[in-house]
């Protein structure tokens, strides 16, 4: 049997609370990489996927620490060394591909500069040389003018140029391991295929072993050999792609599956109301210096849509195709220059300020980022009562009440009242969140993506909360989202965006079939597929790609 | 055990307050206290010239030595701490809460009221202050009152802009647009959502200012437009030893022992305000 690169055996790192406890982050973990292998971490977050990723760098978070353990790379024995030789490790032994690209280049530097930093630091060759070879990589990474996109500012380049122009950044230490750190969550769909495919030939090239640290299954099975499925700090399931994918033992990996696989939509008996609960016309709304009656610049482009009492229509499009600022515009937030909007037959203001309380109770709007949308200054409880008291006039033990019935019917306990936003997992905050939106009682709830920062299976209950709801309040709800599936699950309808104007719409069930302009098609054909060869197999017309992106 | 069950400890309340915090707090109360009751405790009617000798040492009679004019400087120490915690802590809660509402104010109405308010505030800012101050006083005389209201003044334009930039930031959360989209009113938006979230550095910020308004007093007084004689605040009595300086005097080491604690103190108890122990699994 080969000896493996990797070898981690029964890794525990804990941290220390603020109240001196002791907390177990990992516990006990035990896993092999062979050379040239891609392993993928796969588990909710809190699972302790990245914290195990940073460990086989040596390297922990502030506060935590390896309590026990072996991790072996090659012949070093990364636990018993000192800081000093994990420093001379990392960037030629192990390299590292962070989630955010962006955040991650000095903004102040030119891209060369920083790609051949890791030359200079660990003084493996010529400054000449280290160039001609961060050429040679953007290049294998199909980076668009590999010989001079090393002359520009980070901000020069778009999101998918700078995750793989970090990938280049990683490699040039010809290091024997690479951990990917979900470099692909925050990209668009079809920006996401254009990176998978770069890493996974420069992989195969380089013969290199990887790590790849992702919570989506769909896209780690395009790239990994292997899959580990963490929880709680604990392996759950560890096989291979195939074997996770088509037969998982384990049943936490069938939920995380099952989650994957959206419910199809029931929709709800047609009800015979005489009037739409949202009727748009031609909206246009902009940002900007505002001439002639107009914003210099302009976002929304004559945007009609019509939402039925009791249905739920999705919006979908990449970044800046304008649909958050339809949920604005619709909102009274960024008031729209032109066009006309009606709620249940009325017509709306276009800023909230000329709005009645009773319109703007109506129409509630949640927000994508639960962590900004909850004031971190205030508990639970104050948040909750805040729309009480405002919009219903309730006070004292009426009020208190109703908090908890509010709490109740997102499916939070009630002690959960007394915490501050800080205190709550992803998923209770953005339950709370919706629960202020229901505090008010409105009849149409605009939802900004609010199951994008989620992890697949709490975002499958959080839309199976939205339909109970919307079955016992009877809600409608304008669903802004990227991703495809989560619109499938939920909506009846579906409006594809595109630069501020809406290309297409379609019924939701019948999305794949029915999408007939360029676009949606191109949209619909890049969501990854549970399927090892999607990847692979996917053909793109490249002009359709160069229209309709811009990278 | 039932007796020490009764007395609420910070701990016990679920605070967490560490030791430097409650150094800084105790040495606070302590001149407040000594501020307070000051009157009854002087050995020595702070104008008297009690001691035969100037700049005296260190003795039974007199604790912290005597002055050029042979007063006892724990006298006027003791006095002293009347005007300077007194007219400082005045002035930089009037500066800071000033500076505090006008900022919020401009950062969420933004636009042409910011920009104006701004340049004013900038434009004020501008002018010296301890020329300011001299003007003032020399037009309107000398007061405590005049004297609290001057160095406000002169502390308001910065305290704004720190506040405002902060406001600024915390304006553009999700929460702040939530509240605007419920139809909240102005002040709802400052007070509620946006003040508590700007709390901590604005703290720390008058904690600062304070040091900065004790040293100015001081150097109004050494003008002769601050605190009139026979009183003086603590400043002027570092200023009018200063000769003894050279005789090894303890009438300039006192005066500034006191300024030093207080000025410190307050930054320790600002930087360590005690702090909800908080903890996820509980």
């Amino acid at each position: 049997m080969t000896q493996s690169l990797v070898s981690v055996r029964d890794l525990k790192i804990g941290a220390k609370t603020d109240s001196g406890r002791e907390v177990a982050i990992i516990n006990g973990v035990s896993f092999d990489i062979a050379p040239g292998e891609i392993v993928a971490l796969i588990g909710e977050s809190g699972s302790g996927k990245t914290t195990i990723a940073l460990s086989l760098m040596g390297h922990t978070r502030t506060g935590c620490a390896i309590h026990d353990g072996h991790i072996r790379i090659g012949t070093h024995d990364v636990t018993a060394m000192t800081e000093r030789q994990r420093a001379g490790l990392r960037g030629t032994e192990v390299s590292y591909v962070p989630q955010s690209a962006a955040a991650a280049f000095n903004p102040s530097k030119r891209i060369m500069d920083q790609v051949v930093e890791i030359t200079a630091i660990h003084d493996l060759m010529p400054r000449s040389k280290a160039e001609e070879k961060a050429r040679g990589l953007f290049r294998a990474l199909a980076l668009p003018d590999p010989d001079t996109i090393g002359d520009r500012y980070p901000h020069q380049v778009s999101g998918g140029q700078l995750q793989r122009l970090s990938a280049a950044m990683a490699l040039i230490g010809d290091p024997q391991l690479v951990i990917f750190d979900e470099p692909t969550t925050a990209l668009d769909v079809t920006t996401q295929i254009e990176v998978l495919r770069a890493f996974r030939s420069v992989m195969d090239k380089g013969g290199m072993a990887g790590v790849y640290v992702s919570h989506d299954l769909a896209v780690v099975a395009q790239i990994a050999d292997r899959i580990i499925v963490l929880r709680g700090g604990v392996v759950q399931e560890e096989g291979t792609t195939e074997q996770i994918l088509t037969a998982p033992a384990h049943p936490y990996t069938r939920e995380l599956l099952d989650a994957f696989e959206p419910v199809p939509h029931v929709p709800a008996p047609q009800v015979q109301a005489a009037r739409p609960i949202l009727q748009v016309d031609n909206l246009c709304a902009g940002y900007g210096v505002i001439r002639n009656g107009e914003p210099t610049a302009k976002v929304l482009q004559n945007v009609s849509l019509r939402l039925e009492r009791g249905r739920n229509l999705g919006v979908i499009g990449e970044s800046g195709s304008g649909k958050s600022t339809l949920a604005r515009a619709i909102a009274g937030i960024l008031p729209a220059y032109r066009g006309k909007m009606m709620l249940d037959g009325k017509e709306l203001k276009p800023d909230l300020r000329h709005r009645t309380k009773d319109e703007l109770r109506r129409t509630q709007i949640v927000f994508q980022l639960a962590d900004t949308a909850l004031n971190p200054a205030q508990s639970i409880e104050t948040i909750l009562a805040r729309p009480l008291t405002f919009y219903h006039g309730m006070r004292g033990a009426e009020r208190a009440g109703r908090v908890v019935e509010l709490l109740d019917m997102v499916h939070l306990p009630a002690a959960l009242r007394h915490r501050l936003p800080q205190e709550l997992s992803g998923g209770q905050k953005q339950r709370v969140n919706l629960a202020r939106a229901l505090a008010a009682g409105p009849e149409l709830i605009l939802c900004d993506e609010i199951t994008s920062a989620l992890d697949t299976v709490v975002a499958a209950a959080i839309l199976d909360l939205l339909k109970e709801l919307q079955r016992e309040l009877g809600l409608s709800y304008l669903f802004i989202s990227h991703d495809l599936s989560t619109v499938e699950a939920i909506c009846d309808e579906v409006l594809v965006m595109l630069k501020g104007r809406v290309v297409e719409a379609l019924p939701a069930a019948r999305m794949s079939a029915d999408a007939t302009h360029p676009y949606s098609r191109l949209l619909i054909s890049s969501i990854p597929k549970l399927d090892t060869g999607w990847l692979k197999g996917l053909e793109q017309d490249p002009d359709l790609l160069a229209q309709f992106t811009n990278r | 055990m039932s007796m020490s069950r009764r007395i609420p400890t910070p701990a016990r309340l679920g605070y967490s307050f560490n030791w430097v915090g409650r150094v800084g707090l105790a040495i606070i109360l302590f001149w407040a206290v000594i501020a307070i009751i000051g009157p009854g405790i002087t050995p020595y009617p702070p104008g008297e010239m009690a001691d035969w000798d100037y700049f005296g040492p260190i003795s039974e009679k007199f604790w912290m030595g005597s002055d050029y004019l042979g007063r006892d400087i724990l006298s006027r120490v003791i006095m002293g701490a009347r005007y300077t915690v007194g007219i400082a802590l005045a002035a930089v809660a009037l500066a800071c809460t000033g500076g505090v509402i006008l900022g919020m104010i401009a950062a969420v109405i933004g636009g042409w009221f910011d920009t104006i308010l701004s340049r004013l505030l900038d434009a004020f800012n501008g002018i010296p202050h301890l020329l300011f101050g001299l003007v003032v006083v020399a037009a309107v005389g000398s007061s405590i009152p005049v004297l609290i209201l001057t160095l406000a003044a002169m502390y308001l334009p910065g305290s704004y802009r720190f506040a405002r930039a902060l406001a600024v930031n915390v304006n553009t959360m999700d929460f702040v647009t939530v509240a605007r989209a419920r139809g909240e009113r102005f002040g709802h938006i400052i007070l509620r959502e946006i003040f508590p979230n700007i709390l901590g550095p604005v703290l720390a910020d008058l904690g600062l200012r304070f040091v900065f308004i004790v040293l100015v007093l001081s150097g109004l007084s050494f003008l002769g437009l601050g605190v009139q004689p026979p009183n003086a605040d603590w400043g002027a009595l570092v200023r009018e030893n200063i000769e003894g300086l050279s005789l090894g005097a303890p009438a300039v080491i006192f005066p500034s022992i006191a300024i030093a604690s207080l000025t410190i103190s307050v930054n320790m108890f600002i930087d360590n305000l005690p702090t909800r122990i908080r903890d996820r699994t509980e």
